[in-house]
């Protein structure tokens, strides 16, 4: 162990980009994937990465750089899941079978393009390991923008979250807030698939907010411990990537790995603190019950005892 | 009454809704006064919820005035408080309580917003005021419809309305819990000269609290005391077919109308 982390400090010049266009992306996501989760968007989450991808792929089809395919389709997408509005139900059927004809899209465009299977599989992991100087600027700078113009949104995107017709009757903007807040999705989830590729990002995304809602009970905790538990999860997966497997297998699937191993027994222990304060409250308020019951129904027997007697 | 010296709190003119071809208010004219409790019912459909919206400023009339607190109404009136319904929050919903009444007095600022003492005092004060105090950092998820119900209210009233609408706020509430509601709205209401208007299914818990009673029904509006307009007579007018009012037991029941 102490070998590897040696081992690590040796790599660490090389790994710089590495780590902090991974560290930028794991703050973001996280900041991004509380409100998906609050808003019941995940399932957006999920589909706007394979928006993307057949966006890049259109695009080195079409010979554009593919960036801006990217940007282009997932912006799109981002944007019209946002016109969709709040019909549950429906809207998910729309956002699945968008996200089934993009991702069959996006193959399609890569078969036509003959083969270049190296795109293709850069575009679906990553390029983590391989991250120049200037991705991480152009990745700081959008983040910052993003990460800003969340702040700014904050209160009214959380109370129009919570309760829209409310919020609406205070003066909060909230069809135009949703239309913004996916924009701004949209423009996370493209600056991340260059970096952590179509399959992480979901990953990254609502797995390490999901894991904080659970134990977090008031929003700011639970975003600072959705950012934590982000950029551990992004240290530890390429740590273990690079060093125990020298580069061997994707760093994504460290890290997925990772915030599965850390959700699934948080979630299945959780109902042994959710709801703890509450269950005891309404045991005492049983228990009053009952008693007052019992006291009742003693003063009954005592009423009828007396009746007998004077009989 | 004194009351009906000081400008109206609401004034409508022979109002006019008319949404996607269908008339749902047909010259409806009324006036409300400070400090009034007022009972709003009537069938489902019938334009109660849209009352409400009307008074928000959410929909405009398609004919006729409306005056809410001297001024036409518009969104964003911090003169207003609204309490909608409550509906079953999910379980592991990061927020507590008193997140949710803080809402109500600054959710609509931009910004992040910064804890400071007298936020925190405030939000307390409106919790006690509301009985809710001894839950303020329970997970909203976990609580009741009833207690749900009440930080619905504690938010409403953060701003110091002159007007507080409500809309079903009993409903899904078992008799007790229900009644528990009713004396928090009453006393709200006298203490703090507040008009009230509280859209309910069944009057009957609301009888010894309420002054009037608007009776929504068939796009037609009626206002007045609760026996003037709760009668076969008013009603059957009202729906334009036969209804039979019964009362029983102290309680009055509407028969021949879905209610």
């Amino acid at each position: 162990m102490l070998q590897a982390f040696q081992e690590f400090w040796l790599y660490f010049p090389l790994l710089q980009n590495t780590l902090l266009a991974g560290s930028i992306i794991a703050i973001v996501a996280a900041l991004m994937g509380y409100f998906l989760i609050m808003r019941g968007l995940t399932f957006a989450g999920h589909a706007l990465p394979y928006v993307g991808f057949a966006g890049a792929a259109g695009a080195v089809l079409l010979g554009i750089d593919p960036v801006f395919g990217l940007f282009a389709f997932t912006l799109a997408g981002g944007v019209g899941i946002g016109f969709l509005g709040k019909e549950a139900h429906a809207r998910d059927i729309t956002i699945g079978i968008l996200m089934t004809f993009a991702l069959g899209l996006g193959l399609m465009f890569f078969a036509l393009y003959s083969g270049y299977a190296e795109l293709v599989y850069s575009y679906l992991f990553g390029t983590i390991l391989g991250i120049s100087q200037q991705d991480v600027l152009v990745t700081a700078v959008c983040s910052l923008i993003a990460v800003a113009a969340l702040i700014v949104m904050f209160r009214p995107l959380l109370f129009s979250t919570m309760d829209p017709i409310v919020a609406s009757s205070r003066g909060i903007p909230v069809y135009a807030l949703s239309i913004i807040f996916m924009a701004l999705v949209a423009i996370a989830v493209a600056m991340s698939i260059q970096i952590v590729g179509t399959l992480l990002v979901f990953t990254l995304l609502v797995g390490p907010a999901a894991t904080a809602i659970r134990i977090a009970n008031r929003p700011l905790w639970a975003i600072i411990l959705a950012v934590f538990l982000g950029l551990l999860y992004t240290w530890l997966g390429i740590f273990l990537a690079v060093v125990l497997f020298n580069g061997t297998l994707p760093v994504s699937f460290f890290i997925a790995t990772i915030s599965f191993s850390v959700y699934l027994p948080i979630r299945l222990l959780s109902p042994l603190w959710i709801g703890r304060g509450i269950r005891r409250q309404r045991n005492q308020e049983q228990q009053v019950e009952i008693e007052f019951e019992h006291l009742k129904a003693r003063e009954c027997v005592a009423v009828e005892v007396k009746q007998e007697s004077f009989k | 009454m004194a009351q009906r010296q000081e400008t109206p709190v609401i004034t409508l003119d022979h109002i006019d809704v008319r949404l996607g071809g269908r008339t749902i208010l047909d010259d409806v004219s009324l006036t409300v006064h400070a400090g009034e409790f007022i009972a709003i019912l009537g069938p489902n459909g019938a334009g109660k919820s849209t009352l409400l919206k009307l008074l928000l400023g959410l929909i405009k009339p398609t004919a006729g005035t409306i005056q809410v607190l001297g001024r036409a109404p518009r969104r964003g009136n911090v003169d207003i408080g609204y309490a909608p319904q409550h509906r079953e929050l999910e379980a592991d919903l990061a927020l507590r309580a008193r997140d949710v009444v803080g809402f109500g007095l600054d959710g609509h600022h931009w910004g992040p917003g910064w804890p400071n003492r007298k936020r925190t005092a405030l939000i307390e004060q409106a919790l006690q005021e509301v009985d809710a105090l001894h839950f303020a950092d329970a997970p909203v998820g976990q609580l009741s419809g009833g207690e749900q119900q009440r930080l619905l209210i504690a938010q409403a009233l953060l701003t110091n309305p002159r007007l507080l609408l409500m809309d079903e706020p009993l409903s899904n509430l078992d008799i007790s819990r229900a009644q528990e509601i009713i004396t928090l709205v009453n006393g709200v209401c006298r203490t703090r000269n507040v008009a009230v208007l509280l859209v309910a299914h069944d009057v009957n818990p609301l009888l010894n609290a309420i002054d009037r009673v608007i009776y929504v029904a068939n796009g037609h509006c009626a206002i007045g005391a609760p026996t003037e307009i709760i009668t076969s007579n008013t009603l059957s007018k009202l729906y334009g077919s036969p209804v039979e009012v019964v009362n029983a037991m102290g309680r009055m029941f509407v028969v021949g109308a879905e209610t």
